[in-house]
C-alpha cells in the first residue's frame, strides 16, 4: 500500500517566536512508524516548545501560533487543543507528574475513560450516573501494563508508590488509548532510578515493536544511544545535527548541545582564582526539600571575593542551594559564612549574617509588585538593617526618612539604568528586564558581604542582560562583595565567574575555572542525572 | 526519640492517637460528664435514638461536597432554607401527615436546585476558599430568606391561613406550629425495646441515603468528583468538565439537605421560622468534625460517630455545667463555645497534620543522605 511510503509524522519548516524572541527557526523532522526518536539539546534549546506545538498545547495558541506545517499520515493537521492532538493518536506523558494522589494505578489510567454499565437509575438521570465496570478497568489498565513490559500493581494508590511505579502509570495511561500512535516521552528518566531507566528503555523497544513510534527527550544520553533509531540535536532553535546513533559518541553529542562556538571558547579574560583566599563561606552536607530542585549532600567552600558560579540542568537542584541557605525550603546541613553558623530555616537570621538573595521568582519573591520603586529598594534595608529610618524619642519612634529613600533610590535608578517614569512607579508597571534590575537594587542597597543571584537574567532581553552581569561584576570588584550566581545558561556564567560549580542529581558534580572547555562542563551536566 | 520507636507498636498508637485527637477529646470529656450529670442510661440512650433520627439526614448531606474537594460547605443552609419555605407553603396549604411531609420534600427540591446552582456557580469563582465563601453567601442568602418570608409571603405569595399570618397581614409568624406533621414519619413503625423508641422509618431512610452515598462513589460521576476533589488539574486534563462537576455535587448537597431539614423539623414539630437554619450548618459541621472527618476527608462512618458525641455533649453540657457552677446559663454557654471550639480545633489539626506531612519529606531526604554516607 502507499501507506507504508509515507511517514507517521512529519513536520516541515517549523517556525515559532515568542514576541519576537525566535525559539524555532526551520525545524524539519520525519519519523515513521514504530520508530524512536531521540531529541537532546540544553535546556532552552526549544525541544520543550517544539513538543508543545506538535501536541496542540495552549501556550502556543495564546502567544501568536506558529508557521510551517504538520503532516499526520501525509495529512496536514492543525491542533487546537490537547484533546484534538490525543484523538489523531498522539500520546504525552509530560515532566510533572499528572495523576490523582489518591487514586489506583487503575483509576488513573482509566481516568474519564473509564468502562461503564448502565443501570435503571442512569437511564432517568443520564450517562454521568453509570456505575464504573471495576473488573474492566482491572483488565484494561493490566493489559496497558503488560504492553510496557514492567510490573506494576494496579490497585496500588499511587502516594504510596516509589516514583518510578508513578511514571510507568502515565506511560500506561497513553498506552491504554487503543488508537496511540505516536508517543512524546519529555524526559521520563529523570526521576527514575537506574534500574527503572533500564526497565523503560525496554518498554521502549517494546512500544517500538508494536509500531508506536516514540520520541524521547533526555539529558541522560547513553539512553539515546541505546533505544533511539535516529538522533536529532538542538541548539537556539535549530536543528544542528541529525545522525544515526551508531555513527556518534556522547562527547560529540555533548559538543553539539554546549559548544556554540567550541574553538573559539570566547571567554571573557576574568581574574585567575587565587589559590590562597580564604573560604568565606563553607557548605557542608546540605540537604533542600524544594519541590523539583531537591539539593542532596552538597559540600561546597566560596573564596572571599569570588563570582561563583553554579551551573545545571533544569530540576537538577542547582536553584535549591540559594534557597535552602536562606531559609526558603526545608535544609539540613551546616553552613557557616567567615567561621560563624547561618542558621537554616530562618531567613532573617540568615539576613541578619548580612547575606542578601535575588531570587529567580521576581514577581514571587522578589518584589512587592503594588508598592513602589522606593518602597521595593528600600523596604529589606529598613526592615532587617533600621536604615532610612529617623528616630525621635531615644529610638522608640521610627518615622520613615522620605529623603533618604527618595536619594538611594535615584542612585540605584541612575546606576543600573533602570527605566521608569519616576521612583514612585509602581514596581508592577515595569518591563521584565527593570524589575530585575529592581531586586538587584534592593539587594545592593542593604550592602551586603556576601550575595546569592539566581537566574538573574531568566527572561529579559540581551540589552538589559549585559548591564545587569555588568553591575554584579562592578559590585563584586568595586566592593569586594563575594557572589555566587545561579544561572541555566553557561555562556553567561563562564563570562562573568571565576570558578563555575556544575549540579547534577542534586550534588555537586566538579568545580572548573571558567576557562575550561565547554564539553567538559557539557559531560559534568549530565554525568549524574537522575 | 522518633529513630528509637522506629519499628514498633509504639509509633502506631501515637499516630492513630493523632489522627483521632478530636474524637478521643470527646470521648474523654463525654465519659467524664456522664456520671457527674446524673442521667440513667435509659434516658441517654432514648435521646441519643432520637437525636441521631433528626440530625443523621442532614450532616450526610455535607458528604457529597466534600468528595468533590469543596470542603467543609456552608452551602446546605441554602438546603436547609429552601426545606423550611417548602414546609411553610405545605402548612398553609393544610396537607399533613406523611402526605405533607413528601410534598414538603418535593416542593423543597426546586427551591434547593435553584439556590445550589447559584451557590455552586460563586463556588468556582472562589477556588480553595470554598468553605469562608459558602458560609458568607448563606448570611447574605439570610437576608434573601427574610425578604421572602416576611415581605413577600402573603401580598405576592399567596398564604392563606391567620395561624401562620403575622397579625399586620403579611409576612410569617415566629414559630409555624407543624402539630399535625409531628413525628409523623418517627411514629410510624416505631418499636420499643427496653424502655428505648426506636424510629424504625426515619433509621431507614438515613440508612437508605448512607447506601446511595456508597453507590454513588461507584459511578462515573462520582468517580469524577473524587477525581476533582484530589487535584483540579489533572482532571481538566483528563476531560472531565470540572466546574459542572462542582456544581453538581452543592446541588446535590443542597437537595439532600432541604430533606434533611423537612425530617429534622417534623421531628421538632415546629420551624421558628427566623431562626432554624442559621445554626443548622454549623451545627452538622460541627459534628461532622467531633466524628474525625477532615476538610478533604469525611466518611458516613465519621457522620455517625460525631453526631453521637456531639449531641451527647449537647445533652450533657448544660446539666453538668449547672451542677458544677449552679448556674443552668453556664452549661449552655458551654454548648455553644464547645461548638465552636471544635470546629476551630479541627480547621487547626488539619493544616498541623499538612505541616507535619510536608516536613516529613525533609526527614525522608537527611535519612537518605546518612543512608548513601554510610555506604
Amino acid at each position: 500500500m502507499e501507506k507504508s511510503n509515507t511517514p507517521l509524522l512529519e513536520m516541515r519548516n517549523i517556525k515559532k517566536d515568542f514576541f519576537g524572541n525566535q525559539v524555532l527557526t526551520d525545524i524539519n523532522l520525519t519519523l515513521n512508524e514504530g520508530e524512536v526518536l531521540g531529541l537532546v539539546g540544553e535546556n532552552g534549546a526549544g525541544k520543550s516548545t517544539l513538543m508543545k506545538i506538535l501536541f496542540g498545547m495552549g501556550v502556543i495558541r495564546d502567544t501568536g501560533g506558529f508557521e510551517g506545517e504538520i503532516l499526520l499520515n501525509g495529512d496536514p493537521v492543525r491542533f487546537n487543543t490537547p484533546f484534538d492532538a490525543l484523538a489523531a493518536g498522539i500520546g504525552m506523558v509530560h515532566q510533572e507528574f499528572s495523576l490523582i494522589p489518591g487514586f489506583t494505578a487503575t483509576e488513573n489510567i482509566l481516568l474519564n475513560r473509564e468502562p461503564k454499565k448502565t443501570n435503571v437509575i442512569s437511564q432517568i438521570f443520564g450517562e454521568r450516573l453509570n456505575t464504573l465496570d471495576k473488573p474492566e478497568m482491572k483488565n484494561r489498565s493490566e493489559t496497558a501494563i503488560e504492553k510496557m513490559g514492567v510490573q506494576i500493581d494496579s490497585g496500588m494508590v499511587i502516594n504510596q508508590m516509589p516514583v518510578g511505579h508513578k511514571q510507568f502509570t502515565e506511560i500506561a495511561r497513553e498506552l491504554s488509548k487503543d488508537h496511540l500512535k505516536l508517543l512524546i516521552l519529555d524526559e521520563p528518566t529523570a526521576v527514575l532510578t537506574e534500574k527503572e531507566a533500564d526497565a523503560l528503555l525496554e518498554s521502549i523497544r517494546a512500544m517500538s515493536s508494536r509500531g508506536i513510534a516514540v520520541i524521547f527527550i533526555t539529558h541522560r544520553l547513553h539512553e539515546i544511544l541505546a533505544v533511539c533509531n535516529k538522533i536529532m540535536v538542538m541548539r537556539d532553535g535549530y536543528i544542528v545535527k541529525e545522525v544515526k546513533p551508531e555513527e556518534t559518541s556522547i562527547p560529540e553529542i555533548t559538543r553539539c548541545m554546549v559548544g556554540r562556538n567550541v574553538d573559539e571558547n570566547a571567554v571573557s579574560a576574568t581574574e585567575k582564582v587565587d589559590d590562597n583566599k580564604d573560604v568565606i563561606m563553607s557548605i557542608r552536607k546540605l540537604w533542600v526539600d524544594m519541590p523539583g530542585e531537591i539539593v542532596r549532600n552538597v559540600n561546597l567552600d566560596v573564596l572571599e571575593g569570588e563570582i561563583l558560579g553554579i551551573g545545571g540542568l533544569a530540576g537538577q537542584g542547582k536553584l535549591g542551594i540559594p534557597n535552602g541557605i536562606m531559609g526558603l525550603y526545608e535544609a539540613g546541613g551546616t553552613v557557616t559564612l567567615k567561621g560563624k553558623d547561618v542558621p537554616l530555616n530562618s531567613p532573617r537570621q540568615c539576613l541578619d549574617s548580612n547575606i542578601s538573595f535575588v531570587s529567580e521568582d521576581r514577581r514571587g519573591v522578589g518584589l512587592l509588585l503594588d508598592e513602589t520603586l522606593e518602597w521595593n529598594i528600600a523596604f529589606p534595608a529598613m526592615q532587617i538593617q533600621d536604615k532610612f529610618l529617623k528616630r525621635y524619642l531615644g529610638g522608640l519612634i521610627k518615622w520613615r526618612d522620605e529623603k533618604a529613600i527618595h536619594a538611594v533610590t535615584q542612585k540605584y535608578v541612575d546606576e543600573l539604568m533602570i527605566k521608569c517614569t519616576s521612583t514612585k512607579q509602581k514596581a508592577k508597571e515595569l518591563s521584565g528586564g527593570n524589575q530585575q534590575k529592581v531586586c538587584l537594587a534592593k539587594a545592593f542597597a542593604m550592602e551586603p558581604t556576601f550575595l546569592f543571584v539566581s537566574e538573574p537574567t531568566r527572561g529579559i532581553d540581551v540589552g538589559a542582560k549585559a548591564l545587569v552581569l555588568e553591575a554584579l561584576k562592578r559590585l563584586n570588584r568595586e566592593k569586594g562583595v563575594t557572589i555566587v550566581m545561579i544561572s541555566s545558561e553557561l555562556e553567561e556564567l563562564r563570562a562573568t565567574c571565576d570558578r563555575i560549580a556544575i549540579v547534577s542529581g542534586g550534588k555537586v558534580a566538579g568545580i572548573l575555572p571558567a576557562s575550561s572547555a565547554s564539553e567538559e562542563f557539557g559531560m559534568l551536566m549530565v554525568s549524574q542525572v537522575r | 526519640m522518633n529513630t528509637q520507636l522506629k519499628n514498633g507498636f509504639g509509633p502506631k498508637i501515637i499516630k492513630l492517637l493523632r489522627n483521632n485527637t478530636v474524637p478521643l477529646m470527646f470521648i474523654i470529656i463525654c465519659a467524664v460528664c456522664i456520671p457527674v450529670s446524673g442521667f440513667s442510661g435509659s434516658y441517654l440512650l432514648n435521646e441519643m435514638v432520637t437525636r441521631i433520627a433528626r440530625n443523621s439526614f442532614l450532616i450526610l448531606s455535607l458528604l457529597i461536597p466534600i468528595m468533590a474537594g469543596m470542603g467543609l460547605n456552608f452551602g446546605m443552609t441554602l438546603g436547609a432554607m429552601a426545606g423550611e419555605i417548602a414546609l411553610i407553603l405545605t402548612a398553609d396549604w393544610q396537607i399533613w401527615g406523611i402526605p405533607g411531609v413528601v410534598l414538603a420534600m418535593i416542593v423543597s427540591i426546586p427551591i434547593s436546585a435553584l439556590l445550589g446552582l447559584l451557590c455552586g456557580t460563586l463556588l468556582n469563582k472562589a477556588k480553595g476558599r470554598e468553605m469562608i465563601t459558602s458560609y458568607i453567601i448563606s448570611f447574605f442568602m439570610n437576608g434573601i430568606y427574610q425578604l421572602v418570608v416576611l415581605y413577600m409571603m402573603g401580598p405576592i405569595i399567596p398564604i392563606k391561613h391567620t395561624a401562620i399570618k403575622l397579625p399586620r397581614g403579611y409576612g410569617i409568624r415566629n414559630t409555624v406550629s407543624l402539630l399535625n406533621m409531628r413525628q409523623c414519619i418517627d411514629n410510624l413503625l416505631a418499636i420499643n425495646i427496653g424502655g428505648v423508641r426506636i424510629p424504625v422509618l426515619t433509621l431507614l431512610i438515613i440508612a437508605a441515603l448512607c447506601l446511595f452515598i456508597v453507590w454513588f462513589r461507584k459511578t462515573k460521576l462520582g468517580q469524577d468528583m473524587r477525581a476533582v476533589g484530589q487535584d483540579l488539574e489533572v482532571a481538566r486534563d483528563a476531560g472531565i468538565n470540572v466546574d459542572r462537576t462542582r456544581i453538581i455535587s452543592i446541588v446535590m448537597s443542597t437537595v439532600l439537605a432541604g430533606f434533611g431539614m423537612i425530617l429534622y423539623l417534623q421531628n421538632m414539630g415546629n420551624i421558628a421560622t427566623y431562626s432554624s437554619h442559621s445554626q443548622i450548618g454549623m451545627f452538622c459541621i460541627a459534628a461532622l468534625l467531633v466524628g474525625g472527618a477532615s476538610v478533604e476527608k469525611a466518611s458516613i462512618g465519621n457522620v455517625f460517630l460525631g453526631v453521637t458525641l456531639f449531641h451527647l455533649m449537647f445533652i450533657l453540657a448544660p446539666t453538668v455545667g449547672a451542677k458544677i457552677t449552679g448556674d443552668s446559663m453556664i452549661g449552655e454557654y458551654f454548648r455553644v463555645f464547645i461548638s465552636y471550639g471544635v470546629i476551630t480545633v479541627a480547621l487547626i489539626m488539619y493544616e498541623v497534620k499538612k505541616r507535619r506531612q510536608k516536613s516529613q519529606m525533609g526527614q525522608q531526604l537527611q535519612q537518605e543522605q546518612m543512608e548513601e554516607e554510610s555506604k
